[in-house]
């Protein structure tokens, strides 16, 4: 049997039959957006988007409103990195949004300072023994919360019959009601001086950032992202592989939990308060950049990069629809239509690559 | 080093009320390839997966190359030198085909990162090709994910998957039940090259011709109990139609079924 017609064991490399990596569809989606908006802006404003119209040399492109786009997705973004995860088992986490709001009043609770403009701090949670803490006790403690609700989601997913779905459905209430509780419903404020560097300027962008390449470079190279990827793709199969399934589950729920404390203790560094209604529906937010970034909800399919650009993308509509002073409910609207789109052309391409084997 | 690679006692496998494996007294010569057919529903399937850890066993023994063991998931019983597969194929459809072969047992760097070890995916393209080769399975690209090859292809992925990594044991479960002509003359080459290079052989299959050209023995399950242990030599295929259908019970088998 040595029939070369085919090529034995892919000696053979037929390049028309490479795969088309589907990241570029996602960021052809993002190019596509942007010049819709350039067109419009061109029309209705007359002036540019992205890009710098005016006689300055320094660069082509209209720096401040990047930042702002970039910086606006960032915190919702690294909640992304994590429901990303998530999904490509096949999984959904409905709680990121609360969990952010429970552990933003229980890691800023350790982040407060003593004194005031002179007078003890109005807001302390705790008794003095518990301000002006070095700021590696809030980092723990949000980083600790968080995982402990993620590790709560994948244990109740891996080890009881429960679907992903409503375990985080009851994670997402449960975590609500913690963060309202925790002070009775008041705010939490005055946070250290080297607690609010964290969030402060470009910083939340740069975290999300470089934790998005980390997760590339995690679900691409390592067992953690192949087993990820296997389990969404065919539990069964990975199960007989010998793959822990369940250990590995609630890894990655532990893992997206604790990028929702991680955020947590971000956004209220950078709002220097934390209030109970803090990340409401960031979960949501964050389901959003992950499908338009072309993560399949039936699991095994998707990638960080894709996410992240599905971030961009969320980012740029936002933009966009600020600076052609449109309101936020046509934002909504469209963003509504674009998530439908992406999961329908999804199921389309998934139909005619079935068809093609 | 006995002769005797695998042999249950009383292995036996109740689901609920449902009486699927019952005393099967099985034994595996070292280099034999045997046969297990029996009607859909005989217990076969079940006989596999208590072999190889995928399911616990109700109650028995099973002594794998001199020893007892208990295998706890597939994983151990791949460890200790059993490769298998399944009748429902073990493969991710969104991996590609190293990642399956090597899916749960990956080539590996720096592994005192623990999960976040890094997969080394030279060594497992190589081993790939390797095995490929050596089976003569034909696949356009190892890199394509192997949701866009055919049920046949897929099928040869997950069979070059045990031809690939060295065994003391391979079973197949039904391997060609999807399968062409070409390919599942393909399939049977590999258990030919299997037996030549002296490596034990469990082969579920309903394919009479198939069975009686490639194996050494031929054993028979009805309704989940072992009914007759032939030898190819001395039996036909009315023979062995009539102990599946219950016509006939081996003698040292009388009053089980
Ligand atoms: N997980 C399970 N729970 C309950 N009953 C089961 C389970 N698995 C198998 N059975 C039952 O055990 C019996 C034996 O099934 P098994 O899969 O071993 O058959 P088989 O001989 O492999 O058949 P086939 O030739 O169709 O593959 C059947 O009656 C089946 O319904
Ligand atoms: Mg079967």
């Amino acid at each position: 049997m040595s029939d070369t017609s085919h090529g034995i064991g892919g000696l053979t490399y037929d390049k028309s039959k490479r795969q088309w990596p589907n990241e570029l569809n996602v960021l052809g989606a993002l190019i596509l957006i942007v010049i819709i908006f350039e067109v419009l802006g061109a029309i209705f404003m007359g002036q540019s988007l992205l890009f710098d119209t005016k006689d300055r040399f320094d660069s082509i492109f209209n720096e401040q409103r990047l930042r702002i786009i970039i910086i606006q997705v960032a915190i919702v973004g690294i909640i992304a990195l994590g429901v990303t995860q998530v999904i490509i088992t096949a999984g959904i986490d409905l709680s990121s949004g609360s969990v952010l709001g429970a552990t933003a009043m229980i890691a800023m609770s350790f982040a407060q300072v003593s004194v005031v403009n002179g007078n003890p701090n109005p807001k302390a949670i705790f008794g003095p023994a518990f301000l002006d803490l070095p700021v590696i006790v809030p980092i723990f403690v949000g980083l600790g919360c968080g995982l402990l609700a993620g590790m709560i989601n994948g244990i109740l997913v891996a080890f009881s019959r429960i679907p992903p779905f409503i375990a985080t459905l009851g994670m997402m209430l449960f975590a609500r009601g913690v963060a309202q509780w925790w002070s009775s419903g008041k705010p939490v404020s005055f946070p250290t001086d080297s607690y609010a560097v964290i969030g402060a300027g470009m910083m939340p962008v740069i975290i999300f950032l470089s934790l998005a390449v980390l997760f590339h470079l995690i679900m691409n190279y390592t067992v953690y992202g192949k087993h990820t990827y296997a389990i969404g793709s065919n539990e069964a199969a990975a199960r007989m592989s010998g793959i822990n399934v369940p250990r590995h589950l609630v890894l990655v729920y532990a893992i997206a939990g604790m990028l929702a404390g991680l955020s947590a203790v971000i956004l209220t560094s950078k709002n220097l308060t934390a209030q109970s209604g803090m990340g409401l529906s960031y979960e949501l937010d964050a389901i959003a950049m992950a499908v338009i970034g072309g993560v399949s909800l039936f699991g095994g399919r998707g990638s960080i990069i894709g996410t992240v650009i599905g971030a961009l993308i969320i980012g740029v509509i936002t933009s966009g629809f600020t600076f052609l002073r449109l309101g936020a409910y046509y934002q909504e609207m469209v963003l509504g239509c674009i998530i439908v789109g992406a999961v329908a052309l999804d199921q389309w391409q998934q139909q005619r690559a079935a068809r093609r084997a | 080093m006995s002769g005797i690679i695998l042999e249950t006692k009383g292995l036996t496998k109740h689901y609920g009320g449902v009486h699927a494996l019952e005393d099967a007294d099985f034994i595996l010569r070292r280099g034999e390839h045997v046969a297990i057919m029996g009607d859909n529903g005989a217990g076969k399937s079940t006989f596999v997966r208590q072999i190889t850890g995928v399911e616990q066993r109700t109650r028995g023994t099973v002594i794998f190359d001199g020893q007892e063991v208990n295998f706890a998931g597939p994983l151990d019983a791949r460890e200790a030198g059993i490769e298998t597969v399944f009748q429902t194929l073990a493969l991710a459809d969104d991996l590609n085909v190293p990642d399956n072969l090597f899916l749960g047992r990956e080539a590996t760097k720096w592994n005192f990162l623990g999960p976040f070890r890094i997969l080394d995916y030279k060594a497992m393209r190589e081993s790939t090709m390797a095995g490929l080769v050596k089976t003569g399975v034909k696949i356009p690209n190892i890199r394509n994910s192997i949701a866009n090859m055919s049920g046949g292809q897929r099928q040869c992925v997950a069979i070059a998957r045990t031809a690939t990594f060295a065994s003391k044991l391979t079973i197949m479960d039904e391997p060609t039940a999807a399968l062409g002509v070409q390919e599942t003359a393909q399939v049977e080459n590999i258990v030919r090259t299997l037996k030549e290079q002296g490596e034990s052989l469990i082969l579920v299959s309903h394919n009479m011709r198939q069975v009686f050209d490639l194996v050494d023995r031929i054993i028979v399950f009805r309704r989940g109990r072992m009914v007759a242990d032939l030898d190819v030599k001395e039996t036909d295929g009315q023979d062995v139609v009539a102990y599946i259908t219950g016509a006939k019970t081996g003698a040292q088998f009388e009053g089980a079924a």
